[in-house]
């Protein structure tokens, strides 16, 4: 009796896992960190459909901005915003604020 | 060491640094002196927001103005929290009086004239500032907080520089 009901428990918890790794594979939520006036590492696996969530730690309010105009997040100080990345391509993005303050995105469809 | 900043970023010739190693400047005197610094930029791009037509300068004043109160905003909190009551002297009696100059001078100009008097000045100033915090305010704070603060500044204000000096190359 014990033993059947651990077995329906691990299949359950099995199933958990599925949904769990499915919903990962087919979107993944990355965090770019924003401190001391620089972007921090940008993921590297980056595909449609992910979700970048932009954290600015500064005191100052930033931008991230895409230099062809397909996203523009205003990041007020101590503040963090998520975006879906919706376009496949490598992408140049800067702060419109700070314009020294730059990065690229590389989004694999 | 208060004269040595004050040749440094009023460009005053300075005649005898050995006479002036015996000085020291103090943690109230470098948050005035940080204070007054922001201060002045502040009150800066408030005049180019009332003067300038330009886009790209009306942004950057905008951003001086909201980066310069962030960073004053920052340094009242903390000599609240320590407790310490900033201390006015040379340097800040200086920058000050020099910064209404400025003001003045550029309050009689216009248009294109206006932009590109107040960027270079921008420029100018914010090296003279920058150098002044790496060179003596940074070194000299003795208080580990004030010192993150100015370092953080100086991180700011390096951008800031760069900004302007970029500024100035698209308005020839």
């Amino acid at each position: 009796m014990g033993a059947v009901k651990t077995g329906r428990a691990s299949a359950i918890f099995a199933g958990v896992l599925l949904v769990t790794f499915g919903t990962a594979a087919s979107a993944a939520e990355y965090q770019v960190a924003i401190a001391k006036m620089k972007f921090g590492p940008l993921p590297e696996a980056l595909h449609v459909g992910d979700v970048i969530v932009w954290r600015n730690s500064d005191i100052f309010r930033h931008t991230a901005t895409a230099r062809d105009a397909s996203f523009d997040v205003d990041l007020p100080p101590k503040s963090e915003k998520r975006m879906t990345v919706e376009r496949a391509g490598a992408v140049d993005f800067y702060c419109r604020f700070h314009p020294m303050m730059k990065g690229k995105l590389n989004v694999q469809p | 060491m208060l004269k040595h900043i004050l040749a440094g970023t009023v460009a005053v010739a300075l005649t005898s640094t050995a006479a002036l190693a015996a000085d020291k400047v103090t943690d109230p005197q470098i948050a005035h002196i940080a204070y007054t610094a922001g201060q002045i930029d502040v009150t800066a791009a408030e005049q180019a927001l009332k003067k300038s037509k330009n886009p790209d300068v009306i942004e950057f004043a905008k951003t001086m103005e909201r980066d310069h109160k962030a960073v004053n905003e920052q340094a009242l909190a903390l000599v609240k929290k320590l407790n310490v009551t900033p201390e006015d002297n040379a340097v800040s009696k200086s920058l000050s009086d020099q910064a209404a100059k400025e003001l003045k001078k550029l309050g009689t100009l216009h248009g294109k004239a206006f932009d590109k008097a107040y960027v270079k000045n921008e420029v100018a100033y914010h090296k003279a500032v920058n150098s002044a915090l790496s060179t003596t305010l940074i070194p000299s704070a003795q208080n580990a907080e004030l010192k993150s603060l100015l370092e953080t500044g100086l991180t700011l204000f390096k951008e800031h520089q760069m900004h302007a000096e970029h500024l100035t190359s698209t308005m020839k």
